[in-house]
């Protein structure tokens, strides 16, 4: 049972991986579709980003985590380097927990 | 974007660095859990390998210690559902091969189409997405094995604040993209909805609602007649 469900849950995620990609060329897009496919990716990507922030399962993920992120987000947006980003989002994290802030 | 145009490969080089030491971090407590849940030594090797997705394998091994791996595989396959939307983003990235359709599908994440979808040049989109792919593949195993090894030494990614790290990185690699007005919009609403819908809806589900942002270019806007401009959306 334990091998069977890591099969199917591998072949099924290679399954949607790859049909995405062949489908691509299947499918008739018109230029406006097309220009949404990007857009879709994007805002998948969004909804990960905010949904990783602020929750923790059902429920909010506490004040540490957020203000991570955001302090993240605004260097990121101050054009400040993908390692700098990363970084002092894990650091304000961190330190906040280190304060007791959950 | 943001990196200059004198060293490109350094920077992507150096962002790909960061990344993967956060995922060898990340893969270290899969690997450590999936140990501490009594799990056998090769499932998060086999998982790492096959799987390769790491929400999903945390989800499934927690899922699986309780005793419920029809709910693991349900819930997996529910949370990887947006690789779909991702592959149909990505395929011209991937490649016309057959070799590199098969070998570059498996090694889709969230992290890979966001550094591609960084990117405008399709020869330097495919570059990044090889090699993020690749980095990523290789560190998160690496992680996954340094984990196995370590144990509950490898200490909680909570505490080192890597749970704060993904987001804002996702952030940083989709800022480019958000300028585009239509695309923030619609990012913007998918995102709320997406956070608002995830207290009542099971893993997996809240990340696919946020496509109905989509339907926000639908909302007519009085102060823009004018047919909506597409052309900061890198295609």
């Amino acid at each position: 049972m334990l091998i069977a469900s890591i099969v199917v849950l591998a072949v099924g995620t290679y399954t949607m991986r790859l049909s995405g990609v062949l489908l691509r060329d299947r499918l008739e897009l018109s230029d406006r579709l097309q220009r949404l496919l990007p857009m879709a990716a994007t805002t998948l990507l969004a909804a990960l980003a905010a949904t990783a922030a602020l929750m923790e399962g059902a429920a909010f993920a506490g004040a540490a985590r957020p203000a991570g992120v955001a302090v993240g987000a605004l260097l990121a947006w101050r054009k400040a380097p993908f390692v700098v980003v990363v970084l002092a989002a894990a650091l304000t994290a961190a330190l906040l927990r280190l304060a007791g802030v959950p | 974007m943001r990196t200059p145009r004198r060293t490109p490969d350094r920077a992507l080089l150096r962002d790909a660095a960061a990344i993967a030491a956060a995922m060898v971090a990340v893969g270290a407590s899969f690997g450590a859990i999936a140990i501490a849940y009594g799990l056998p030594t090769w499932v998060p090797f086999v998982m790492s390998t096959v799987v390769f997705a790491g929400g999903a394998q945390f989800l499934a091994v927690g899922l699986i210690a309780a005793g419920n791996p029809l709910a693991a595989v349900f819930a997996g396959l529910l949370l990887n559902a947006r690789h779909l939307p991702f592959g149909l983003a990505v395929a011209a990235t991937v490649g016309d091969r057959w070799r590199d359709r098969l070998i570059g599908s498996h090694l889709m994440t969230d992290e890979v189409v966001a550094f591609t979808l960084r990117e405008r040049d399709p020869a330097r989109r495919r570059r990044t997405y090889w090699l993020i792919g690749v980095t990523l593949f290789t560190s998160w195993n690496a992680g996954t094995a340094l984990g196995v090894l370590l144990g509950g030494a490898t200490g909680d990614p909570a505490a080192l604040g890597l749970d704060a790290a993904f987001p804002a990185g996702l952030i940083a690699l989709i800022l480019p993209s958000l300028r585009d007005r239509a695309t923030r919009t619609v990012a913007l609403t998918g995102a709320a909805l997406a956070v608002l819908v995830t207290p009542v809806l099971p893993a997996g589900l809240p990340v696919l609602c946020a496509l109905l942002g989509l339907f926000a270019l639908f909302v007519p806007r009085r102060r823009r007649e004018e047919p909506r401009k597409l052309e900061e959306v890198p295609c």
